[in-house]
């Protein structure tokens, strides 16, 4: 879950880093009274997922109320490459003597916290990476030790920040880091992280990912949840607890098994057709998990025909026919289902689907006739 | 031969108690696993179906002599779990559990590391493992598995797992032992575990490797077996369709960056010498073709 610069910079002062005092406005009159309460100079920012927001005219800075209400109206309501900006954040303008770098994430590979830290923040670190990648200093972590004031500092002294940042850094780099493990983040980032002229260092960005895995044990997450920005498909789908992401197709997909759905997607191209969504009904999927997904998928309008690919393990197959069945019962649905099932329980559930098969649920001995079938059904 | 695990491995499962712990525990059981134990710090002392049940992992070894463990419990649990199989001496756990926070993996992968460096972790949110005929620890369904080689398997996905299994099996091809690694971000095993054992594994004459899209597990792989590996490869990587920055069902499954592309992992794999299918399906006639020239 990728949370907005506010939201970032809110969890940041929640762990003691440093941010800029300011609010978050979704009018105008709010965005002036939020810029009064910060002290002009202000800075109004687009509150959006998505980088070039600067560039795009959604970050502006005011001197005084005219301004700021010029500013606020411009940006608010904005459209930044697709995502229209609903909340602006301000705060007060800080005055910058160096601009740095610092984010700490997963290394993969090296199934080791990984800690980058440069001199050269403010732009996008990828473009570092590119231009000038000595210029990154690079630690790893053992998530079981934990990073060490000793480690800091020494990645400090790496990254050859101003002399006059050092302590500041360390202070706010130790912060951040707690901030990334106890917060359950999968990416903690601040760019830019700056040293002001009176030797202050704090955080003028922030770009958090969240592990959704974690939310069990973050209730204040419930916020996040409003912000995020999904289509009415799949906000039908997340009410419901499905593990749903929308696509432009005219082939609805359902399936179980993450790989197994991914690679549905790419079979439905492989012979032609366009995939609606990725609907992953997991591990041991019940009938009304079925029925539901059913239902969802039958929500977009720009779903033709419905492919159900089931291959069971620890899901059932006798369940997920009765779960189609079901959802025939239940829910009006315009498209055609093609249903193949393998695995557990697979002649029960195939017997199921063959007592119930018609013009509109139709069952597919492999997973090719399968996506070969459903694709000819979409394209009539 | 097999790797990990074959018919002398006694399995203790931690969560047998449960739903989902007794169906597919005592589905192991009617398979042939050794499935000498489960735990329970509330019900210990009780019994699922005949199969006793301890308070801890360590009273189980204690007891019966287990070697092996499977951990389907739920997921604020698992870390916890899993230092307690290895503080009990278990040598392989395997974590069918999915929605593990990465942070926990994280950590409890480098614990394992750290300070019990000869315990094999597989998963979480794995299918878990099967050696044809003997042994099947997980929820894969044994009944498409066919005993006797040639042909090793090692996949992120679970259900591409068993459609591997199952295409093979439809072949005639048997297999020596089939992994499911799990689709998260810190595998306890990786591929390349995975196919060391393999290519030492005289039984195995070839290897299906399952991929998919995020992360660079594939590509560490293909490195490893063009050092490493002689036996024939036949792979598929889900994930060509999937967009950019989204987790497709796996916690591991996104392109971060341009990072992590089916694109990618599959030339990879191809400039490895491996042959790479185009869908799921295919995966069984390539094999076949792998096999016939053995």
């Amino acid at each position: 879950m990728d949370l907005l610069e506010y939201q970032g910079k809110q969890l940041f002062a929640r762990y003691g880093i440093p941010v800029s005092p300011g609010a978050a406005a979704v009018t105008v009159d709010e965005a002036v009274a939020a810029a009064e309460q910060a002290g002009y100079p202000v800075v109004i920012k687009a509150q959006v997922r998505v980088g070039g927001r600067g560039k795009a005219g959604g970050i502006k800075i005011a001197d005084n109320p005219e301004q700021a209400r010029e500013y606020a109206g411009d940006i608010i309501g904005m459209d930044i490459k697709g995502h229209r900006v609903e909340v602006v954040w301000v705060e007060h303008a800080s005055d910058i003597a160096a601009e740095y770098y610092a984010s700490f994430t997963l290394d993969r590979a090296a199934k080791k916290y990984f800690g980058m830290l440069s001199a050269q923040g403010g732009v996008e670190i990828e473009t570092i990476a590119e231009t000038d990648p000595d210029a990154i200093a690079k630690i790893h972590i053992d998530p079981v030790v934990g990073l060490t004031e000793e480690q800091a500092k020494a990645w400090i002294a790496e990254a050859k920040l101003d002399p006059a940042a050092n302590a500041g850094a360390l202070e706010v780099l130790l912060k951040l880091y707690t901030a990334y493990v106890d917060g359950d983040c999968d990416l903690a980032e601040i760019n830019p992280l700056i040293l002001t002229p009176e030797g202050k260092v704090h955080a003028l960005d922030a770009k958090v990912t969240l592990d959704e895995n974690a939310q069990y044990r973050h209730p204040e997450w419930a916020e996040y949840e409003a912000s995020q920005d999904l289509d009415e498909r799949e906000q039908l789908a997340k009410s419901k607890g499905l593990n749903y992401i929308g696509l432009d197709g005219t082939v609805g997909i359902i399936g179980n098994g993450a790989g197994l759905v991914m690679s549905t997607l790419d079979v439905v191209n492989q012979v032609g057709g366009t995939p609606a969504n990725f609907l992953d009904v997991g591990g041991g999927a019940g009938a009304d998990l079925l029925a539901n997904a059913v239902e969802v998928i039958n929500s977009d309008p720009n779903v033709k025909a419905i492919f159900v690919n089931i291959f069971g393990g620890i899901t059932k197959c006798d369940e997920v026919a009765n779960g189609i069945v079901e959802a025939l019962a239940r829910v009006d649905v315009r498209s055609p289902i093609v249903i193949r099932l393998d695995g557990t329980n697979a002649e029960e559930g195939r017997a199921i689907i063959k007592a119930h098969e018609s013009d509109m649920l139709i069952s597919q001995p492999t997973m090719l006739d399968a996506a070969k079938r459903v694709v000819q059904l979409a394209g009539k | 031969m097999s790797i990990f695990v074959d018919g002398n491995t006694k399995v203790v499962y931690q969560g047998l108690t449960g739903n989902q712990g007794s169906f597919h525990g005592l589905r192991n059981r009617a398979y042939g696993t050794k499935v000498v134990a489960g735990t329970s710090p509330k019900k210990a002392g009780t019994d699922v179906d005949g199969v006793p049940i301890f308070a801890t992992v360590k009273d189980a070894v204690a007891e019966t002599g287990a070697t092996a463990s499977c951990i389907f419990i739920p997921a604020p649990g698992v870390a916890a779990a899993v230092m307690e199989a290895a503080e009990g001496g278990i040598e392989f756990i395997v974590v069918i559990t999915e929605g593990v926070p990465a942070h926990d993996e994280a950590r409890f992968y480098n614990d394992l590391k750290n300070n019990y460096p000869d315990v094999q972790l597989l998963g979480p949110n794995c299918p878990g493992i099967i050696t044809p005929g003997e042994c099947n620890i997980g929820i894969t369904p044994g009944e498409i598995a066919l005993a006797g080689g040639p042909v090793g398997i090692v996949s992120r996905s679970g259900t591409l797992t068993y459609q591997a299994l199952y295409e093979m099996t439809r072949q005639g091809i048997g297999q020596t032992t089939c992994v499911g690694i799990g689709g998260d971000p810190v595998p306890g095993t990786s591929f390349i575990d995975c196919l060391s054992r393999f290519q030492a594994d005289p039984d195995t004459k070839a290897i299906i490797m399952i991929g998919e899209i995020g992360g660079s597990a594939e590509e560490e792989a293909a490195e490893y077996i063009k050092a490493n590996v002689t036996k024939p490869i036949v792979s598929y990587i889900a994930g060509v369709t999937a967009p950019a920055g989204k987790k497709m069902g796996h916690a591991g499954a996104i392109i971060s960056g341009g990072k992590g592309t089916a694109a990618a992992k599959t030339e990879a794999l191809e400039d490895a010498g491996a042959r790479v299918a185009a869908n799921p399906v295919e995966i069984g006639p390539l094999m076949a073709e792998v096999v016939a020239g053995l």
